[in-house]
């Protein structure tokens, strides 16, 4: 009987007191994907994360439509984040098509990116608490993250797929009176995230559910390849807008939050960290980017490429370091692209942290890792 | 604090942005092209030229990043060394391309580094290549490279996903299943050329 089962679904018997669960991938503690733990009373002793519910092959889509046409499908894996998600893939188109992008385009980008960095951790919040069982931790990131995506709004024209960064720049140029409306939002909203310590993070039941529980290690961080917030919440300073910069993360004063705990409490404190200091991040950009000047280069509807190629662009997303390896052989369309997502990556660690945990941290440990299960699968 | 944190990486001065290098297929050496090269990547691609000599390949040596080419036989020796005397100590991402063309599937690693602070902005790209075969069995026929699981324990899922959207099995590697597609899918590895989506 086992023989036939499919793998991952075949019960093995390792003992009377193991038992094999399934969570998900209809459960909503586990997001679109199956995690297949095996418990021994509360106690995992083995998981198998099966991610692949949500595989919409990205991949292979891009590799059937020119530069220009790829940008609105390939934001999909992360709507919540979509200027993040294009960010490496634009990067790369720029120099495979040998396009210069004018000053002011390249602060609106760092603007957008922020925004949404702080639009996807808003949300990934809210899902934290309600993971936790903690409603207004769902209610108030919720509500927060409307006033940002107003803001995205008025850039953009959408609300959250916003497709605005393209290959020589941004689509539109900001709205009249845009600055001034950004800054009083952003200061209004960091004034809010601030309120959130006295709800959530110093609330002592959060700390004794989250504190010491999937301990993740530094050598075990570096060897696990894990990127963005579970990294620096396990006491590696690695941020590239610091350390790799790009478009004019160079020109900005950037501080990198860094925590040696590595437990679920480090890994949900960071993020919440990483979005006041995007509101500093949006400040300085405000104040340094030029009044006025094109914001994109003109560009043809299906551009020429500069000959065969291969590029391999990183930005830092709202989960982390996001890759796009791009392979042109000089066609209009890309030969191959590749997305080494930050969510794939921390992935790796889920099975090293669950074992040992009780299976009631298991949310808390999950959702700590900054996954997002659509981005992984692409 | 860690201690990877003290310094910023002092490459960064006198390095100018060399053009991209046309040709996806390299044979010349690095030494051989005229533009002026950034003087930290060449020193990192001049040490794997002085230890391995013509086992390996400069594909392309440009800011921030190294890019190398070796066979199947010697990409683990090549790994081990990377790790252990250059100090990459992590892969981010592990991409496949199918050149039918040339009958071979690429399998292209991306390292970088987190405790070496001189490393932090330089991606080196690993680069090799398995026999393509035009009916493919995967697992069973003869695509297959070493896996550099036991090198880069971050490789692991790069490789299950290269292993499934390509067809390349990986020797060595502890756990050969499937990750993202259906346990039932038996039609061609789908980021192979020759499986086409419907309609175009």
């Amino acid at each position: 009987m086992t023989d036939i089962m499919p793998p991952g679904l075949a019960l093995k018997k390792v003992d009377e007191r193991i038992m094999t669960l399934n969570v998900g991938p209809q459960h909503p503690g586990s997001g679109h994907m199956r995690i297949v733990v095996q418990i021994d009373g509360d106690y995992i002793v083995a998981c198998d994360p099966d991610p692949g519910y949500v595989h919409r092959g990205e991949e292979k889509m891009a590799e059937y439509r020119n530069y220009i046409t790829n940008v609105p499908h390939l934001e999909r894996p992360v709507i919540h984040d979509s200027c993040n998600v294009l960010y490496p893939y634009v990067l790369g188109a720029e120099e495979i098509l040998g396009i210069e992008v004018p000053e002011r385009a390249k602060y609106v980008r760092v603007i957008c990116s922020e925004l949404n960095r702080c639009i996807y951790t808003m949300y990934w919040l809210a899902i934290y608490g309600i993971f936790l069982g903690h409603s207004t931790m769902f209610m108030w990131p919720a509500g927060d993250r409307e006033l940002l995506i107003d803001l995205m709004e008025k850039v953009s024209g959408a609300r959250v797929t916003h497709a605005h960064f393209i290959p020589g720049g941004v689509r539109n140029d900001l709205p009249a009176n845009f600055e001034d409306v950004c800054l009083r939002q952003v200061n209004y909203f960091e004034k809010r995230i601030k309120e959130y310590a006295a709800v959530f993070y110093d609330n002592p039941i959060l700390i004794s559910r989250t504190q010491d529980t999937g301990v993740l290690s530094r050598e075990n961080a570096i060897r696990y390849g894990v990127t963005g917030s579970v990294l620096r919440a396990s006491g590696v300073d690695y941020d590239l807008r610091v350390k790799a910069p790009y478009d004019v993360y160079d020109e900005l004063d950037i501080h990198t939050n860094v925590m040696k705990e590595g437990d679920s409490y480090a890994r949900s404190r960071i993020p919440w960290l990483d979005m006041i200091e995007s509101c500093n991040i949006i400040r300085q950009a405000l104040q340094k980017m030029p009044k006025s000047g094109s914001v994109r280069a003109k560009l043809k509807p299906n551009p020429k490429t500069k000959g065969p190629a291969t590029v391999y662009k990183r930005v830092e997303s709202g989960r982390g370091s996001l890759g796009c390896y791009i392979v042109s052989d000089g066609k209009p369309e890309p030969y191959r692209v590749k997305m080494s997502v930050p969510s794939f990556r921390n992935l790796l660690a889920l099975p090293n942290l669950l074992i040992g945990e009780k299976l009631g941290n298991m949310p808390s440990v999950y959702w700590s890792l900054n996954y997002w299960p659509v981005e992984a699968d692409r | 604090m860690s201690s990877d944190s003290e310094k910023p990486a002092e490459v960064k001065s006198e390095e100018k942005p060399t053009p991209p290098k046309p040709a996806p297929k390299p044979a010349a050496k690095a030494e051989e092209k005229p533009v002026e090269l950034p003087a930290f990547e060449k020193g990192i691609s001049d040490k794997l030229i002085e230890k391995f000599g013509d086992k390996v390949d400069i594909d392309f040596v440009k800011e921030d990043r190294v890019g190398i080419r070796t066979s199947k036989e010697n990409v683990h020796d090549v790994a081990q060394f990377i790790r252990d005397d250059l100090h990459y100590d992590h892969a981010e991402s592990v991409s496949g391309v199918d050149f039918p063309a040339d009958n071979e599937i690429e399998v292209v690693y991306h390292l970088g580094s987190y405790t070496e602070s001189s490393l932090a902005k330089q991606v080196l790209t690993l680069t090799t290549r398995a026999p393509r075969e035009s009916n493919p069995i995967p697992g069973q026929d003869s695509t297959k490279l070493p896996s550099l699981r036991d090198v880069f324990y971050s490789v692991e899922f790069g490789e299950r996903e290269v292993f499934e959207m390509l067809g390349v099995y990986f020797d060595g590697h502890p756990d050969n299943r499937r990750l993202l597609l259906p346990e039932d899918w038996a039609d061609l590895p789908p980021l192979r050329k020759d499986f086409a989506i419907k309609g175009r």
